[in-house]
């Protein structure tokens, strides 16, 4: 390679410019974001469950963990038949199922229903209402077996 | 109370009483167990090789043009009817049989049959097909790929396959769009102690379900008293299925 | 002959800039592309969208799955005879053979995999398998087909690898007739339908992926040496072109015993008599396309005496080998299905699910654009590669290909006389 002039080839001066580019936009980000740019940021509105009412788990150990309670439960019962209220995706369901303005339970089509509007957010989609109802018993097509 | 103790005469009867007590129940539960109907398993529990889940269908009690078994058990599990025939899931169907030679005619109620050695089971890639201790044969939804390689296996023709996105599912049948399902035994009823919603309705009583495993059921007792068969017995699929007046 | 023949092949890749092989591109993409739009509708619809249902529930995907599948296999076979069976004159066209291979079986992968009603969940089949399932056999034997075969080119086209070449290629023929039994037992497996439940699907695969896989291979050879100015001589095309003949005759032999036993077999004789003598569209499609078409047409095509070395009988028997073998494959999946499931032999038996009737079928446009996109996929594939590395010898004249080659006696010079570097010949060898 021949020594390179001040300004270099013309492909290093392509890569140049857009290597420059690149850290001008890293800084610009970075700098909004520490100006109370992300005071604009969304959070998620994660609706309360049914009042009166206290969940299986501690919150913060459901907000990791809930994947793996679900992906493991889901074995048990189908597999094994083990059918306990504690870990039962209908039951989470019942206790946090969200009403809208008529009183009726919304479904996981709309961004205001528990799952979804976390879920949303964090953009990680579920599969899991392809297949599971993502109403309360009594207001999905009906009443739960038990 | 400490009076009582230190009191021959009243510890004696005492005894009396929860000797008589314990007698009486002795004798009584075994009776009572006997004509209460199916326990409900205990939910912690799994499901137990101890048990083997079976149903007895009396085609000759089943009536010509009845089909409220395939509408409880489509009602029960939230199945669609989309007026598409050929794709529509049936988890049960009531099938005519005619005897070409005697005219000889006669219907009866097919579903999965339950085998102990299934076909479904042996030819799923991911081990979605499988059956529980039990005896039930399920489809894992949760690992179903849809391949469908065990609605060809099966020799019933007992499963479907979901052609179409599902909506307002029963939470008790959780059913959707690429995976195959077929009759589940009711195994959310049965786990609860009740009969399989077709059972319940069939308004002949033609349909008996029980655990072929224990000796004193309704149903052991009859099929060891009446000549039953299974459809298509000679592929050794044994299945949990017996009909009388094959 | 073993040693200078070799030494003289010079392999050269494609003219990678010629408008004309970006125009293949540019089609075979597009297919690929339509194929995949298919597949995204049916994925997104849902399969009611298709001709397949609860009683036919593989369609005309599977179909050209199957067929790609299986010639996938038998176009092996040329890299296979060169080397496992040590005749030297196919040496040449190996390259192309195990490449030719990868690219049918991905395509024909391409539209299994994504005609599954959940095929995001394709790594399931990997981490539960299934050992009484041949379908997690097969999941095993194609991943190591592609491998195998990647592992064999490899040891053909790198110097480094070349020690390892026989042990390769013994590899990749045994690796390739157990996957083709596997994927013959995926039918001859299932005990209860009349159509399936036979040993002889096995070998019966065997015959056809050697009939399907060497006729494809013999219409790209042509395809490839024709387009890019390339001489081919006639030697060792006339030589597959038995060779193929034989495979169709294998298969037509299988296909005979196997139904020729459903007749005989009580059990199996409805179905016999539904699908020969039933007169509904797959008699036609099984006799007319099938037999006619793929074995009939072929046989004189490919084997008559003066047909030995005609270019057009060539390309004429391949499309019809092909034709004919989707016909057959066809049959065994669509016809095996529609026949109705006997639950009660002996017996009439009606439902208000087809029970007793044959099952309704048609084939719908998003399931053939889904199978022609699989083969979009495999030429795609195919022709990039092509392109990029080198696969194809510079010449497959005869005198490259065969330096014994004595021309027949009235010719002066050689048939083709392009850029064959021209050797003294020697006395008449053997």
């Amino acid at each position: 390679m021949p020594a390179t002039s001040t300004s270099g080839t013309p492909g290093n001066r392509g890569l140049r410019v857009l290597l420059a580019a690149l850290a001008v936009t890293v800084l610009a980000l970075v700098a909004g974001a520490g100006t109370g740019f992300a005071a604009d940021v969304p959070f998620p509105m994660v609706p309360k469950a049914a009042a009166g009412t206290q969940c299986v788990e501690d919150p913060g150990f459901m907000r990791t963990n809930h994947m793996k309670l679900l992906t493991h439960q889901r074995d048990d019962t189908v597999r094994k038949g083990i059918r306990t209220t504690q870990h039962s995706l209908q039951g989470c369901i019942d206790c946090h199922a969200v009403n809208d303005a008529a009183g009726k339970a919304v479904s996981h089509q709309s961004s205001e229903h528990f799952c979804v509007a976390c879920h949303e957010y964090a953009a990680v989609q579920p599969d899991c209402f392809q297949c599971h109802t993502s109403l309360p018993s009594g207001q999905s097509g009906g009443q739960a077996a038990r | 109370m400490s009076d009582d103790r230190t009191n021959p005469e009243t510890s004696r009867r005492d005894l009396l009483k929860v000797g008589a007590a314990a007698v009486a129940a002795g004798t009584l539960a075994p009776g009572i167990t006997l004509i209460a109907p199916a326990q409900a398993r205990n939910p912690a529990d799994p499901a137990s090789a101890k048990q083997r889940w079976g149903l007895l269908i009396d085609a000759t009690k089943c009536v010509e043009g009845c089909t409220k078994c395939v509408t409880a058990c489509n009602e029960e599990m939230g199945l669609p009817d989309h007026g598409r025939d050929a794709t529509d899931p049936q988890y049960i169907r009531v099938v005519t049989v005619r005897d070409p030679e005697t005219s000889h005619s006669k219907q009866l109620p097919v579903m999965c049959q339950h085998c102990e050695n299934p076909p479904c089971v042996d030819v799923c890639p991911t081990t979605a097909s499988f059956k529980r201790a039990d005896g039930i044969v399920l489809v894992d939804r949760h690992r179903c790929i849809g391949c469908r390689y065990c609605m060809m296996a099966c020799p019933y023709k007992a499963r479907s396959f979901a052609h179409e996105v599902a909506t307002e599912q029963k939470p008790h049948n959780p059913r959707g769009k690429g995976c195959v399902e077929s009759c589940t035994l009711c195994a959310h009823r049965v786990d609860a102690g009740r009969d399989p919603a077709c059972v319940e309705t069939c308004p002949t009583g033609a349909m008996l379900f029980g655990d072929l495993n224990d000796p004193n059921s309704a149903i052991s007792r009859k099929v060891k008293d009446v000549s039953t068969a299974t459809i298509r017995g000679d592929l050794g699929t044994k299945p949990g299925v017996r009909y009388i007046g094959l | 002959m073993a040693a200078h023949s070799k030494s003289r092949i010079v392999y050269r890749a494609l003219d990678a800039k010629s408008s004309g092989y970006w125009g293949l591109i540019a089609a075979f993409g597009l297919m690929a592309l339509i194929g995949g739009g298919a597949a995204y509708t049916m994925e997104h619809a849902g399969h009611w969208i298709t001709g397949m249902n609860n009683h036919v529930v593989w369609g005309t995907p599977h179909v050209f799955a199957v067929f790609l599948i299986v010639a996938a296999s038998g176009a092996l076979n040329v890299a296979s005879v060169s080397s496992v069976f040590g005749k030297d004159m196919y040496k040449p066209l190996a390259r192309l053979s195990g490449l030719l291979a990868l690219a049918l079986l991905a395509g024909g992968l391409a539209a299994l995999l994504l005609d599954l009603g959940r095929p995001d969940r394709l790594l399931v089949t990997m981490t539960n398998i299934n050992p009484t399932s041949i379908f997690s056999w097969n999941v095993i034997l194609y991943s190591g087909f592609f491998a195998i075969v990647a592992g064999y080119l490899w040891t053909m086209m790198d110097r480094r690898g070349s020690g390892y070449y026989m042990p390769a290629a013994l590899g990749a023929f045994v690796w390739r007739l157990i996957l083709t039994t596997g994927t013959g037992s995926i039918f001859g497996f299932l005990v209860a339908r009349e159509a399936y439940d036979a040993a002889i699907m096995a070998p019966l695969f065997i015959a056809m992926s050697l009939a399907f896989g060497q006729a494809v291979f013999m219409l790209v050879v042509l395809a490839a040496y024709t387009w890019a100015d390339r001489p081919l001589g006639d030697v060792v095309l006339t030589r597959l072109q038995r060779l193929t003949g034989i495979m169709v005759a294998a298969t037509a032999y299988f296909l005979a015993v196997q139904h020729i036993t459903g007749i005989y077999a009580a059990e199996h004789r409805a179905y016999e008599a539904w699908l020969l003598a039933g007169g509904s569209v797959y008699t036609s499609i099984f006799w007319l396309l099938g037999v006619g078409i793929g074995i009939v047409v072929p046989l004189v095509l490919l084997l008559h005496p003066q047909m030995g070395g005609n270019r057009v009988a060539i390309v004429g028997a391949s499309i019809a080998v092909q034709i004919g073998g989707l016909a057959h494959i066809y049959v065994i999946i669509i016809g095996g299905q529609a026949f109705p499931l006997v639950l009660f032999p002996g017996m009439e038996v009606s439902s208000a699910r087809f029970d007793g009737v044959v099952a309704p079928y048609a084939p719908t446009l998003p399931e053939v654009l889904l199978g022609i996109g699989g083969v979009g996929v495999a030429l795609l594939l195919l022709t990039i590669a092509v392109g990029a590395l080198r696969f194809l010898p510079e010449s497959l004249a005869d005198e490259v290909v065969d330096p014994d080659h004595v021309p027949a006696a009235k010719d002066a010079a050689p048939k083709d006389g392009a850029d064959a570097s021209h050797e003294a010949v020697p006395a008449p060898a053997e």
